[in-house]
């Protein structure tokens, strides 16, 4: 996802040249083809992000659309409230990108982790939250917040995750996206979950459970037609997500459940706990131990739905 | 577009005077605390807003206008007042200050009435939006200067630090940082709560053309702020020694009227030794 943010973003500044890049001195090389194509519109910013995020409000007061790029939890937890007064409060046209979502460096710690910053952005007014579910829609994200008015947050991943959609979907700002179609379960797969929720849904359909699966991209606008609709039409409605159960998507579904006064037993939440994650170990690892694989999704979804069809 | 053309000193003081009288007026009646802060940095608003910033109340939102930013928003009546002297709002909204539904909070909001440059409030983000806007202007091919005003006091947040670390950098030369040095911050003073000083070799080691100046002398604030850029390449820090709760005796380096609200009868005393009566 980092590769298809820097090859987007070049392309984008190349032909629309409000487009500024900020850095929060990271993406060694990353950036040689924008630096290269755009030079006067990239600054390394260096270790300083509160410094970053507000020269990004400034540059957008002045009518330019910037983008600050560093390691998630540095470029939102860290300055929650150069976030909230310059960008949100002040309703600028900032688009923020995080790389390492969730887990995605789990061998570098929990000062490295971001399994709280859609919790903290979508609490934000005017705020948008984008969580990206593979390289394409990455590209199409960063071209539809170039609509945008006020503040986004582009959520990456790190890099190699795998393909999920073959063609080009349509992408809308809260729309979520279809990849596949079933009829038993639904799988909503936001962000850089989307291709673990996609293997569950292959799981489930070896074992005879016709699952559908949608790219829940966006956070905030919730869709809330779609989440309407799939909790009507399906027996299981599960959200696959790699941010904790506190405030990430599942969280965005239950208080809309609430403030439409909907009870359902058919939603589960896939998510991490309200734990740090403290041991040395690779994202691979510490998604076995919050049970964030396919397999164990698979599993308890199946589970699930079994016990909800027994009479 | 122009530089403005009032720099009659004798005028400006005048200015200067009704200013004051303005804010002991509306923190009575709108019940508002920071009195003492404003009253520090309103020749330095004066002097920016009559003598300084290419601005034009009719075009307020020009993109090739000079940028103006309150960095120390809790000064918010000095700002509001100074705009209202030059035409960017009618005097008549300035006794609707702190008013429910109103459109002069306590802190100003951004384009809460024309001329206000930022959401200031919280403390540390004005100097980074100005260098922002500073880019812009570089990228965009323009010429206009960008002003970020702070309290002493408002120098203990980091974010001040970085900004200062990446404007030399860049060799960012619109920019001035003033700082209204008044030596009081909310319970004490500013140079025993944190270390301060030497605020001025601080800026100076950081890569900044240093100005220390008198901040209530008008002379002197319209002759280095009209010096923008300076030539040198170098971003601009003007350390502005002023007094907290200038212009009226009983408030002068006082740091009650920090958070103290004039009743009537000192609004009145003030306005006498304003001469305003």
């Amino acid at each position: 996802m980092r590769n298809a943010f820097a090859a987007a973003i070049t392309e984008v500044a190349a032909l629309d040249k409000r487009v500024v890049l900020l850095s929060g001195d990271i993406g060694n090389r990353l950036f040689d083809a924008f630096k290269d194509k755009s030079p006067n519109r990239f600054f390394n910013c260096g270790v300083a992000e509160a410094n970053m995020t507000s020269m990004a409000a400034g540059l957008a007061m002045c009518g330019l659309r910037p983008f600050t790029y560093t390691i998630a939890p540095f470029g939102t937890t860290r300055v929650m409230e150069q976030i909230r007064v310059d960008l949100c409060y002040q309703n600028v046209p900032v688009t923020i990108v995080g790389a390492g979502a969730g887990l995605s460096y789990a061998s570098l710690g929990p000062t490295h982790h971001s399994c709280e910053d859609v919790a903290f952005l979508r609490s934000l007014p005017n705020m948008t939250v984008i969580c990206p579910g593979d390289a394409m829609e990455v590209r199409l994200a960063v071209a539809a917040v170039m609509h945008l008015e006020g503040p986004a947050y582009i959520r990456l991943g790190k890099k190699g995750e795998l393909a999920v959609h073959k063609e080009p979907p349509q992408f809308t700002i809260g729309k979520g996206i279809t990849v596949r179609d079933g009829k038993d379960v639904c799988l909503l797969g936001m962000g850089n979950m989307l291709s673990v929720a996609n293997d569950a849904a292959g799981l489930l359909e070896s074992a005879g459970v016709s699952a559908k699966l949608v790219s829940m991209h966006t956070v905030k606008p919730l869709d809330e037609v779609l989440v309407s609709d799939v909790l009507q039409r399906f027996h299981i409605v599960a959200v696959v997500e790699e941010h904790s159960r506190i405030g990430g998507l599942g969280s965005a579904i239950a208080e809309w459940l609430v403030s439409k006064r909907i009870p359902t037993d058919r939603l589960l939440v896939f998510a991490t706990p309200d734990e740090f994650f403290c041991q040395a170990g690779s994202q691979k690892y510490a998604r076995r131990l919050f049970g964030l694989t396919a397999d164990a999704i698979a599993r308890r979804v199946q589970d699930a739905y079994s016990t909800r069809r027994r009479p | 577009m122009e530089f403005p053309q009032f720099a009659d000193l004798e005028r400006l003081r005048a200015i200067a005077r009704k200013i004051r009288g303005q804010l002991v007026e509306m923190s009575h009646r709108g019940n508002a605390p920071h009195l003492g802060s404003a009253l520090s940095c309103v020749d330095i608003l004066v002097a920016a807003y009559w003598g300084v910033l290419r601005i034009n109340p009719k075009s307020a939102l020009d993109p090739d206008r000079d940028r103006f930013i309150l960095s120390k928003g809790h000064a918010a009546t000095a700002l509001y007042a100074t705009l209202a002297s030059r035409g960017f709002i009618d005097e008549s909204v300035l006794a609707t200050f702190n008013n429910d539904g109103g459109v002069l909070p306590e802190h100003p909001g951004l384009q809460c009435v024309p001329g206000v440059e930022a959401a200031t409030g919280s403390l540390g983000h004005g100097l980074s939006l100005a260098l922002g806007m500073a880019l812009a202007q570089r990228i965009q091919g323009k010429t206009y200067r960008c002003f970020a005003l702070m309290s002493d006091g408002e120098c203990e947040e980091g974010a001040v630090w970085e900004a200062a670390l990446f404007a030399p950098a860049q060799r960012i030369d619109n920019v001035m940082a003033i700082v209204d040095y008044n030596k009081w911050q909310a319970t004490g003073r500013s140079n025993e709560v944190m270390s301060l000083n030497p605020l001025a070799d601080k800026w100076r080691a950081f890569g900044w053309t240093v100005h220390e100046v008198d901040g209530h002398d008008l002379a002197t604030l319209l002759g280095v702020m009209r010096n923008l850029p300076d030539g040198c390449g170098n971003p601009v820090a003007m350390i502005a020694h002023t007094v907290k709760g200038k212009g009226v005796s009983f408030m002068e380096d006082d740091n009650n009227w920090h958070y103290r609200i004039p009743t009537a009868d000192e609004v009145k005393a003030a306005h006498e030794e304003l001469g305003l009566t």
